[in-house]
């Protein structure tokens, strides 16, 4: 009997379809268009570094061969240890450094605290002047190049770090104007807590604004080292004195009027290039949400 | 001990924006002044200038004798409570609390003494180390209590801050405040737009309309005796009920011409008030719309038939709309009896617990029966 009501049952039948046909088909093909995309970008955009680091182990008869190769014929790692002994690369290391850290730190609290008065201490004429301080990013650096060297020479900063270093403690009109958004989100209410607490507006910055504006801090300052640690044209046009060379002006050496040592050139850019790499694997988050505060998204 | 005066204090903006005008008020040690009225009427504003965060633009805000106008809001002594608590997101509940000692430089052993003893009055102990965000909102709004307690301000400020709270845990924090103040005594002052709030917490009431106060009272002398219809219309819930009319021959006439006939005492005192003939403006509240019992001794009752609109039963008592004449009343009656819509009633006014007003000005009319209370 009841195989019987079984078999007397209408058999429903799946309808014949290809498996991308189904919705799980398709998401299935979208992933794979998708990976294979990014790949492909990934590769594009890692080749350069693929070369730079394989042109770092070649012998300089290598790098001219031509047609060039993807693969080279030995691994000369030796040439690493040649690049930093060409010049006094420790010494420039500690001079970047210097520099950069003052940057960094002149960058992250100078800002940060005209920001804090932009968005939190109301004052007469606040917009106008914030207006005009935006306005300064449309000026194109090149255009203050020489009123600056002239400026820094006069007051005799010239071969001195001071050219580089003490600008970055009078704000710059990016770095305000991220960390005033940052700064719009705390409620006013919190301000108003603190200074009904006793706090003045420095100890209000101190205390409260800077905790809370870590994340925004943190991208700043990512910046600012970036910045601070790839500038050539700065010490390039302020700093003569070898001794005060930095680690971007070192590399020259490798560069001379007849000819390039590309091998050698390229260890001491990677080598250069490391730290840049090792920060931006831990501080991506910090990177992202950098341009995103650019694009005023939140 | 503290004394506070404000005198003919004023807040314009950009000139001709007006948030609060003439404000007089002396507020005594001890005192939980609310300052109550619906939204845009200036309270926040009068408050944020008691604090120091808003100008005065106008008048003197003196406190034990010295004019505080312009003393900064850190050099206050005066204690805040925000309606979103404020407390600092990245600090622990101890150093939310600690702050404030902190900046005014106390010492350790002092800062950790306070601390601990308002974690004790408030419950808090086993959430010192926690920050804000680990917290309900109920313990939230207590840490924002406990950072003004520590401070042993000599005034409190508070402003509104029950606002963010679900309904029972608002009930029982304003339970928590009152008892707080019996405990500690400071002065006071609360900014509420819940009448509620002020009747149950206030020993004195500030009732404000744009930028105006209407009245200032102890809870049951505002609620009695409402200085106008403004504050009979908005202390009490459901709201005094009103119907414009005249008085002729000792009897209230509605515009309907339904007859109220008005006890003996008050009729006389309406006519040496002047107002013994023409419009007024009635106010009784819905306690004393009842269904027609037989009149107690004492008692002045005018009955009208009238027709049951909604009875909305609430659990101890009952809500009944309905109308006399044309005009729109709330009755609150006993809730056994089982009405329905549609059903005629017959409904007693008792007079002698009737409010009358000016009819143009709204003002209460001046009929004696205050001189028992001081304001």
């Amino acid at each position: 009997m009841v195989k019987q009501t079984a078999a007397a049952r209408p058999k429903l039948s799946k309808p014949k379809v290809s498996h991308f046909e189904t919705i799980q088909g398709r998401r299935q093909a979208l992933n794979v268009i998708n990976w294979v995309l990014l790949a492909a970008g990934s590769i594009l955009m890692l080749s350069p570094l693929w070369w730079m680091l394989v042109t770092s182990v070649k012998t300089m008869q290598e790098v001219m061969t031509y047609p060039p190769t993807f693969w080279p014929e030995s691994w000369n790692w030796s040439n690493y240890m040649k690049t930093w002994e060409a010049a006094p690369f420790d010494l420039y290391t500690v001079n970047t450094l210097t520099i950069t850290i003052l940057v960094v730190i002149g960058n992250v609290f100078v800002n940060s605290f005209i920001a804090y008065g932009f968005a939190k201490v109301p004052f007469k004429g606040r917009n106008a002047l914030f207006a005009i301080v935006l306005s300064t990013m449309m000026i194109p650096g090149f255009v203050t190049l020489i009123p600056q060297y002239v400026l820094f020479a006069k007051l005799q900063w010239l071969n001195t770090y001071y050219p580089l270093v003490i600008p970055a403690f009078f704000g710059s009109a990016f770095n305000i104007f991220l960390l005033r958004q940052f700064y719009m989100t705390i409620p006013d209410e919190l301000i108003e807590a603190a200074k009904m607490e006793g706090a003045s507006h420095f100890w209000i910055w101190w205390k409260i604004g800077l905790p809370l504006t870590k994340p925004a801090l943190a991208t700043v300052a990512i910046f600012s080292f970036n910045g601070a640690w790839n500038d050539f044209l700065g010490p390039l046009l302020y700093v003569n004195d070898e001794n005060l060379y930095t680690l971007q002006l070192g590399l020259q050496v490798f560069k001379g009027q007849m000819s390039t040592q590309w091998n050698y050139l390229m260890a001491g850019s990677l080598l250069v290039l490391l730290p840049v790499i090792i920060l931006f694997f831990f501080f991506q988050k910090y990177f992202i949400q950098g341009i995103n505060l650019q694009s005023g998204g939140k | 001990m503290v004394k506070i005066e404000l005198k003919n204090i004023s807040k314009t903006y950009d000139k001709d924006v007006t948030a609060v005008k003439d404000f007089n008020l002396e507020i005594e040690d001890g005192d939980f002044i609310v300052l109550v009225g619906p939204s845009g009427c200036g309270k926040s504003t009068m408050l944020r200038m008691i604090a120091g965060l808003e100008e005065i633009t106008d008048g003197e805000f003196v406190m034990d004798g010295r004019l505080m106008n312009d003393v900064p809001p850190k050099n206050r002594d005066i204690a805040m409570v925000f309606q979103n608590y404020a407390l600092y997101p990245h600090m622990t509940v101890y150093d939310n609390m600690a702050f404030a000692l902190k900046m005014r430089k106390f010492k350790k052993e002092e800062i950790k003494k306070r601390v601990t003893e308002a974690a004790k009055i408030l419950g808090l102990e086993d959430y010192l180390k926690r920050k804000p965000r680990a917290l309900s909102g109920g313990q939230r709004q207590r840490v924002a209590l406990g950072r003004a307690i520590v401070r042993d301000a000599k005034l409190f400020l508070m402003d509104e801050p029950l606002s963010n709270l679900d309904a029972k845990l608002r009930f029982q924090m304003r339970a928590e405040i009152s008892k707080l103040h019996n405990r500690l005594k400071t002065t006071t002052v609360y900014v509420t737009h819940d009448q509620t709030e002020a009747m149950t917490m206030a020993t004195r009431i500030v009732i404000m309309k744009d930028g105006v106060i209407q009245q200032v009272g102890a809870p049951k002398d505002v609620y009695d005796y409402p200085e106008n219809t403004f504050v009979g219309g908005f202390i009490g819930s459901p709201a005094m009920n009103f119907f414009s009319g005249e008085v002729r021959d000792g009897e209230f006439i509605t515009a309907d011409g339904i007859r109220l006939p008005l006890p003996e005492t008050k009729a006389q005192a309406m006519k040496a008030a002047g107002y013994g003939e023409g419009p007024v403006t009635m106010g009784i509240r819905p306690e004393h719309v009842t269904l027609e019992p037989p009149a107690a001794a004492g008692q002045s009752l005018a009955a009208v038939d009238s027709e049951v609109i909604v009875s909305e039963l609430t659990g101890a008592e009952t809500l009944l709309y309905s109308k006399l004449g044309s005009q729109e009343l709330i009755a609150r009656i006993d809730s056994g009896l089982d009405l329905r819509t549609g059903e005629t009633v017959r409904l007693a006014y008792d007079m002698e617990l009737a409010h009358f007003f000016d009819a143009r000005s709204g003002d209460r009319l001046k009929l004696g029966e205050e001189a028992a209370i001081s304001v």
